[in-house]
C-alpha cells in the first residue's frame, strides 16, 4: 500500500506549480477585479500540454492518466480558481465528450486545436429550467433537409463565449423522450452568446448564457448516438466530480499556505498570532481539511485510473466531491477569520478565495445531489 | 551539431541558504536543490540550436547523488541524455578542480558546442566556463545574449557595459550565456514521462582517469576561512517632512557620501 504519487507526478506538480506561481498568481487579483478571461494564459496552458493530458497521442495529447489531470487542476486552482475551472471544463466538458463519443472525422476536425490550447469548447447542458434534472431539457433540435434546426436557451456555460471558443456541444430534445448531443460551431448564425455573467466568484472564467434561434448545423454534427445524449453526459459528469474535487483541494491548500504565512508574520501584543491557540488550532483544522480532501480526491482518481467498476468510481467521486468542496468552503471561512479585518479586504487573496469557494458546492452536481448519489450507492431507496 | 550543457544543481535562492559550519561548504540538505537559474537559459539555448541545426543535447552535471533530480528536469525539458559525475571525493572541490573534471567528462562525449550559464547562484564566482575552455584549449565565447551557428563557426553577441560585441570562434567552443538570451520552456507532461527512459551515465573520478587523492576540500585552491551570518537588516530611518524634507534627504545622502 502506498499513499504517494509517482515521481513523475510530483515532477509534473512542481512544473505546474512553478508556472502558476510565475504566470498566474501575480495577475490573479487583477483578472478577478476586471472580470478578465486571460486568453494568452489559457494558450500557455496548452503549450504546457495540460489540455491533452488524458488525450491519446494521435490527437496531440500525451496519453497520461486522470491523476495527472487532477494534479494540474489542483495546482492551477491553488493560484487561481478561475484558471483551474477553465482547464477542468475545457477537458472534462469540452474535449471529453468529443473524444469519447465523436466520430473519427469529428475528432480529427476539433481535437487538435482543443488539445493544443488554440481553442476551447463548452458543454451546453444546463438550462434556465433544467440542471441536474437534465431530463427536463427544453432545447429542441429538429432534423430538416439534412440539418439540425436548434431552438432554445442554455445557462451558465463555461468557456462558451471568448475569442477562443470553437464550439459548444449542446444537449437538445430530438424527439419524445429523446435527448441528443449536437456540436454547434462558434459563429453559427442563430447561435447567440449573452454578455458574461456577473458572478459572485470565478470572475476570470468565461461563463455565458446561450440562445439558439433557428440555428442550423449539418446532420453530421450529431455527437454520439441519437437519443443517448442523456446517458452520455451522465458519464461525463462522474469524471468532472473528481476534477472539481481536485480544484477544491487546491483552494483549501491555498487557504492553508496563506494563513500559515500570515500567522507567522502578523503580530498582536508583540507576538505572532500563530502563537495563540485560537489561531494555531484553526490552522490545525485547515491542515486536516486539506489532507482529508486530498486523500479522497486522489483515491477516486486512482480508482478511475486503475479501471475499477463504474459503480465504485461513481461512489468515490461523489464522496470526494461532497467532502472536498465543503472542506474548501470551510477552509476559506477559517482563512478569512485568521486574516481578521484584512481577510475582508480584496487586497488579500483570501477574500477572493472566499468568493470563489461557494460555487464548488454547486457546480457539477450540488452537495445535495452528491448525497443522493451516495445514498443510492448505499442501496437506500431514496428519491 | 552536438551540444553539451553544463548544468549545476544549487540550493534554491528562495530558501534560507546556509554554509555547513563543520567544513564551511554549502549546506545542500536544508534547502530544496534546483537547477542553477541561469543554466535553464543554457538548456533552452541548446534545445533551440538543436531544433534549428539537428544533433543531440547532452546534460553534464558534476554533483552529489541528489543532482539526479535536476538532471531529470533538464531531460524533461527536451535534452536527450546526460552524464553525471558523482563522487564523494569531489566534496568541497574548488572551481579549478570542477573545471578539470568537466573537461575530462567532456572527453567522454562527442560535442561541438558546450554551453553553460554565466554564473551559479551559490558560489557566484562566474569562472568555470572560462576555466573549462582554458583546460581544453578551446575558444571561449562568454556572456552571450545571442548565439548563431553557421557550419563550424559560432557567432555570439557578448554583453558589455555599453552594449555588445560580436565575437566569433570555430567549434569546438565553450559558450556562457546570460539570462537575456531567451525564455526557458517549462517541461511538458510528455517531456516528463519521456525523461524517465532517457539514459544518464554516472561516472566517478576514477572512470575519468583522475586521482581522487588530488581532489576535494583538502586539495582545493581556494578556502573559506571563516563566515558569519549576515546581521538582520536594521529598521529604516523615518524622516518627517516639516517643510524641510528636501534638505533632510540631501543631508542624509551627504552623510552616506552619495552626493
Amino acid at each position: 500500500m502506498t499513499f504517494e504519487l509517482s515521481e513523475e507526478h510530483e515532477a509534473f506538480r512542481k512544473v505546474v506549480r512553478d508556472f502558476a506561481e510565475a504566470e498566474i498568481a501575480p495577475q490573479a487579483a487583477r483578472w478577478d477585479k476586471e472580470h478578465h478571461f486571460p486568453v494568452d494564459i489559457v494558450a500557455k496552458l496548452g503549450e504546457l500540454g495540460l489540455f491533452g493530458l488524458v488525450v491519446p497521442v494521435e490527437y496531440g495529447g500525451s496519453d497520461g492518466d486522470f491523476t495527472s489531470l487532477c494534479v494540474a487542476i489542483e495546482e492551477l486552482g491553488r493560484a487561481d480558481q478561475s484558471i483551474g475551472i477553465t482547464l477542468e471544463a475545457a477537458v472534462g466538458l469540452g474535449i471529453n465528450p468529443i473524444l469519447t463519443f465523436g466520430t473519427e472525422e469529428q475528432k480529427q476536425q476539433w481535437l487538435p486545436d482543443l488539445v493544443a490550447g488554440r481553442a476551447v469548447a463548452g458543454f451546453g447542458l444546463t438550462e434556465p429550467e433544467a440542471g441536474s434534472d437534465a431530463g427536463a431539457t427544453r432545447t429542441r433540435a429538429v432534423l430538416a433537409a439534412g440539418e439540425w434546426v436548434i431552438n432554445g436557451a442554455k445557462s451558465f456555460i463555461t468557456n462558451s463565449g471568448s475569442s477562443m471558443t470553437s464550439l459548444v456541444t449542446v444537449t437538445a430534445r430530438t424527439g419524445p423522450d429523446e435527448i441528443s448531443a449536437i456540436i454547434v460551431p462558434a459563429g453559427t448564425p442563430g447561435f447567440e452568446v449573452a454578455p458574461a455573467y456577473d458572478k459572485l466568484g470565478w470572475h476570470a472564467s468565461d461563463t455565458h448564457g446561450l440562445t439558439f434561434t433557428d440555428c442550423r448545423v449539418p446532420e453530421a454534427n450529431l455527437l454520439g448516438t441519437r437519443g443517448a445524449g442523456f446517458k452520455q453526459f451522465l458519464a461525463v459528469l462522474d469524471d468532472g466530480r473528481i476534477a472539481i474535487s481536485a480544484l477544491a483541494v487546491g483552494l483549501a491548500q491555498a487557504c492553508l499556505d496563506h494563513s500559515l504565512r500570515y500567522a507567522n508574520e502578523r503580530k498582536t501584543f508583540g507576538h505572532p498570532i500563530g502563537s495563540r491557540q485560537a489561531v494555531a488550532f484553526a490552522l490545525s483544522d485547515l491542515a486536516v481539511a486539506v489532507e482529508a480532501a486530498r486523500l479522497l480526491t486522489y483515491k477516486a482518481a486512482w480508482l478511475k485510473d486503475a479501471g475499477r467498476s463504474a459503480k465504485q468510481v461513481k461512489q468515490a467521486a461523489a464522496i470526494a466531491k461532497l467532502h472536498s468542496t465543503e472542506a474548501a468552503v470551510t477552509a476559506t471561512r477559517i482563512a478569512t477569520q485568521v486574516f481578521g479585518g484584512n481577510g475582508f479586504m480584496e487586497e488579500f487573496p483570501v477574500a477572493r478565495f472566499y468568493r470563489d469557494a461557494k460555487i464548488l458546492e454547486i457546480g457539477e452536481g450540488t452537495s445535495e445531489v452528491q448525497r443522493l448519489v451516495i445514498a443510492r450507492g448505499l442501496g437506500l431507496p431514496v428519491v | 551539431m552536438n551540444i553539451v550543457v553544463l548544468v549545476k544543481q544549487v540550493p534554491d535562492t528562495e530558501g534560507d541558504r546556509k554554509l555547513d559550519p563543520s567544513d564551511r561548504t554549502i549546506d545542500r540538505t536544508s534547502v530544496d536543490p534546483v537547477i542553477n537559474y541561469i543554466d535553464e537559459f543554457a538548456i533552452e539555448e541548446a534545445l533551440r540550436l538543436k531544433e534549428e541545426h539537428g544533433g543531440d543535447v547532452t546534460i553534464l552535471t558534476v554533483g552529489p547523488e541528489q543532482a539526479t533530480v535536476s538532471i531529470r528536469k533538464a531531460l524533461s525539458m527536451g535534452a536527450d541524455k546526460a552524464v553525471h559525475v558523482c563522487d564523494e571525493a569531489l566534496h568541497g572541490a574548488c572551481a579549478i578542480q570542477t573545471a578539470t573534471v568537466i573537461a575530462k567528462a567532456l572527453g567522454t562525449v562527442e560535442w561541438d558546442v558546450a554551453i553553460a550559464g554565466s554564473e551559479a547562484t551559490d558560489s557566484r564566482m562566474s569562472v568555470v566556463p572560462a576555466l573549462v575552455s582554458e583546460v581544453l584549449g578551446a575558444p571561449q565565447l562568454s556572456q552571450a545574449r545571442k548565439v548563431s551557428v553557421d557550419g563550424s563557426t559560432v557567432t555570439i553577441e557578448r554583453v558589455t557595459e555599453t552594449g555588445f560585441d560580436r565575437v566569433q570562434a570555430p567549434t569546438p567552443v565553450v559558450i556562457s550565456v546570460v539570462e537575456k538570451i531567451n525564455e526557458p520552456r517549462y517541461p511538458s507532461f510528455k517531456g516528463i514521462m519521456a525523461a524517465k527512459n532517457k539514459p544518464i551515465e554516472v561516472l566517478d573520478t576514477a572512470a575519468l582517469g583522475l586521482d581522487a587523492g588530488t581532489l576535494g576540500l583538502v586539495n582545493a585552491s581556494t578556502a573559506v576561512v571563516s563566515f558569519e551570518v549576515a546581521p538582520p537588516r536594521a529598521a529604516g530611518q523615518v524622516v518627517k517632512d516639516e517643510g524641510d524634507g528636501g534638505v533632510k534627504i540631501a543631508d542624509y545622502l551627504a552623510s552616506k557620501k552619495l552626493v
